[in-house]
């Protein structure tokens, strides 16, 4: 028996429930996520390659609630929230739970040529717009892609006209509020016309935490020839809330990408990077860190694509694990026969605070021609004990300097960030989370972390 | 009573079991000058290493007293605040904290010692700004990563910048000559010169006469074999010079 069961039990004792909550377009996806579940059987568990340190099984297993019925939230939830990152003025959106509410500034500034807007409405107005792409790349790839497809009924679509450049960032925040366990099931589509750029930015917050939260993140984007896309991502919610997100991209020729991933505080997490590069001269910057303590577990996974000749890129992803804290990264550079001329590089550093920390790394690369630039490296290590003592002689307290020293390991992450004023922000919110302390959002009213 | 700065006695340290140090005796006072020197291996390192409270060593027997301070009991950094300072024969490179950053956590952290406020942000950079000119240390480095990327002659430089903005009360200065050419050796020996007060001492670890040129010693030990074998003036350090470290080996191993 495996948790695949319930999840496939729930939507065929609810099938028409969940399709009279949804419009066509989605519906219409969910007969072939259905017989991809039940071909897949299970979820990966831990004896699964690539899923050494995380059950997708274990983390499916409980018995959450789905809001199948679509009971609206409180309304205030999404008003009372502020997250601000100041000296960056975005566009912001509220996912609560899994419904998308936009603020009255979104409405208000939201430039002619770019849409943010519920997928779920989106479906209904413009339904050939939405079957065009969605689902075209998770496409029931594995069963976490297909549970999401089957029990998607909302999400957010942000689709950037030809030409538009969005200098606003548009800020998205997935906060979960229930007064019961809860999974989200959370959609994003992302479409950036011919040599259109945007930014966005996401936050995941928890609320009411005495509750288990489970998110499940299936993202799209396309990015059509010269797209420019920054897309960066803050998971800080609580122990109580395991997430799997599946970020799936296809880049057509010329567009650029840079993904910046930050694990903060989640209690059990699988991030997923699938690339695809399918045109030349396209650019692909992955700059991701993690910090866990306690018995959280990140577990990172990215699989870049070649699939065309002279595009170029790279991946940095660096974990800092203390206490009983896990980690995992899988990465995979695949060059494709006919892909000269790449250039593609990846790295993994790892640091450990604590004896009990683990970490598991798998660097990968599959070249299938000749004439490319490629590269993959990955190292685990402790606290420079030279360099504590040195910075103690100076007189700096052995605690300030470790955390120094950790922060430090950090920064080119950090610097690669490529949303500004977000680095000095994540620069904060990395140093008050290495000093035990929540990092609670500036003017936030929402208090995520009571 | 007289003044004494530094007394250690009879201390014994080693390594993974392995004793290196086998019952060392000096006496600084303020005002002096102490060079210490000996061949590879004698132990100088090791003694500058469990002055300043390097976790590697071990303490077996002996003791340390500084102006009345057990020193052997306290952390590296509060031998620091009371008035320590090592400076490393290897400067140690930190990517990623930048000097300012670094300087400023070690200057707040001995006013904290001492209950003193932090300093103003004005009032810190006018202290850096001050104490670079002493070595003559390039402002650009200030924003640089700790002796990330630095030359052998800005890494002791930088040493000895810190050493004038830290104003310790005894200053280890361990072969500091290694990996300096003339012009930085004067640089960095100019700096120690100029930070000599009355009340403050300097103890020079080094392979050579070279770098007792210019910075002139009130007395010279020789450290062989774990012990302090031979002392006296300057004209010690000129014997050494001429003679060879063979003599003293000799003389010693045929005791």
């Amino acid at each position: 028996m495996s948790s695949i069961d319930q999840y496939i039990s729930l939507y065929e004792h609810n099938r028409e429930t969940i399709d009279s909550h949804a419009p066509h377009a989605l519906n219409r996806i969910r007969p072939d996520a259905l017989s991809a579940l039940k071909r897949f059987g299970r979820f990966p568990g831990k004896r699964d390659e690539g899923y050494t340190k995380l059950s997708l099984e274990d983390m499916f297993a409980p018995d959450f609630g789905v809001n199948i019925t679509r009971v609206p939230f409180a309304v205030d939830v999404a008003l009372s929230f502020r997250c601000d990152v100041p000296n960056v003025s975005t566009l912001l959106g509220v996912v609560v739970n899994d419904s998308f509410r936009p603020t009255a500034t979104l409405l208000k500034n939201c430039p002619e040529g770019v849409t943010v807007e519920s997928l779920a409405s989106l479906a209904e107005s413009d339904p050939d717009f939405v079957e065009a792409y969605l689902g075209k790349l998770s496409n029931n790839r594995d069963a976490a892609a297909a549970l999401n497809t089957l029990l998607m009924q909302d999400g957010v679509v942000v689709r950037v006209k030809s030409g538009v450049k969005l200098d606003k960032a548009i800020q998205i925040v997935n906060i979960f509020n229930a007064s019961a366990d809860l999974m989200g099931v959370r959609r994003v589509l992302v479409v950036l016309e011919a040599d259109a750029s945007a930014r966005l930015l996401f936050c995941d917050h928890s609320q009411s935490g005495d509750f288990k939260y489970l998110s499940s993140q299936v993202t799209e984007i396309f990015l059509h020839r010269g797209a420019s896309l920054d897309f960066c991502d803050i998971e800080e919610s609580t122990e109580q809330t395991s997430r799997i997100a599946q970020l799936f991209v296809s880049q057509e020729e010329g567009s650029n990408l840079t993904v910046n991933g930050t694990s903060l505080t989640v209690g059990t997490t699988r991030n997923e990077y699938h690339v695809d590069i399918t045109g030349e001269h396209c650019d692909t910057e992955l700059a991701v860190m993690a910090i866990a303590d306690n018995n959280q577990i990140i577990d990172n996974s990215a699989r870049i694509n070649h699939l065309a000749s002279r595009s170029h890129s790279n991946q940095l992803f660096k974990y800092l694990l203390d206490d009983h804290s896990q980690g995992a990264f899988e990465g995979l550079i695949y060059v494709a026969p006919d892909a000269v001329h790449t250039e593609a590089y990846q790295s993994d550093r790892n640091l450990l605070a604590s004896t009990d920390a683990r970490m598991h790394t798998a660097p990968q690369l599959e070249i299938y021609c000749d004439d490319v630039k490629c590269s993959h490296g990955a190292a685990t290590g402790q606290l420079d004990q030279n360099a504590l003592f040195y910075m103690q002689t100076r007189g700096v307290p052995r605690a300030e300097a470790r955390m120094m020293l950790m922060q430090a390991f950090m920064a080119d992450v950090i610097d690669r960030v490529a949303i500004d004023g977000l680095r000095d922000r994540l620069r904060h919110l990395v140093e008050r989370r290495l000093s035990g302390e929540h990092a609670v959002c500036g003017d936030c009213a929402a208090s995520c972390h009571n | 009573m007289e003044d004494i700065l530094l007394k250690v006695d009879n201390l014994h340290a080693g390594i993974e079991g392995k004793e290196i140090l086998k019952g060392i005796n000096l006496t600084v006072r303020p005002g002096e000058v102490h060079a210490i020197m000996g061949p590879n291996g004698s132990g100088k390192s090791t003694l500058s290493g469990v002055l300043a409270g390097d976790p590697k060593f071990t303490v077996t027997d002996g003791s340390a007293d500084f102006h009345g301070v057990d020193l052997l009991a306290l952390s590296p950094e509060d031998r620091s605040h009371e008035g320590l300072f090592l400076s490393f024969q290897y400067p140690v490179e930190i990517p990623g904290v930048s000097m300012v950053n670094f300087m400023r956590a070690a200057v707040n952290a001995k006013r904290k010692y001492f209950n003193e406020p932090p300093l103003s942000a004005g009032d810190f950079l006018k202290l850096m700004r001050q104490k670079r000119e002493i070595v003559e240390l390039d402002n650009k480095l200030a924003s640089r990563s700790v002796n990330e990327g630095f030359s052998g002659g800005e890494k002791k430089r930088n040493e000895i910048f810190q050493m004038a903005v830290l104003e310790p009360r005894l200053s280890i200065l361990d072969e500091t000559d290694s990996g300096l050419d003339i012009d930085a050796l004067r640089i960095v020996a100019g700096g120690v010169n100029r930070l000599k007060t009355e009340r403050n001492a300097t103890i020079v670890i080094t392979h050579y006469q070279r770098l007792l040129d210019y910075i002139k010693p009130d007395f010279v030990h020789i450290l062989y074999k774990g012990r302090i074998v031979y002392s006296g003036g300057p004209e010690l350090a000129l014997e050494l010079e001429e003679k060879g470290y063979d003599w003293i080996k000799q003389q010693v191993d045929n005791q």
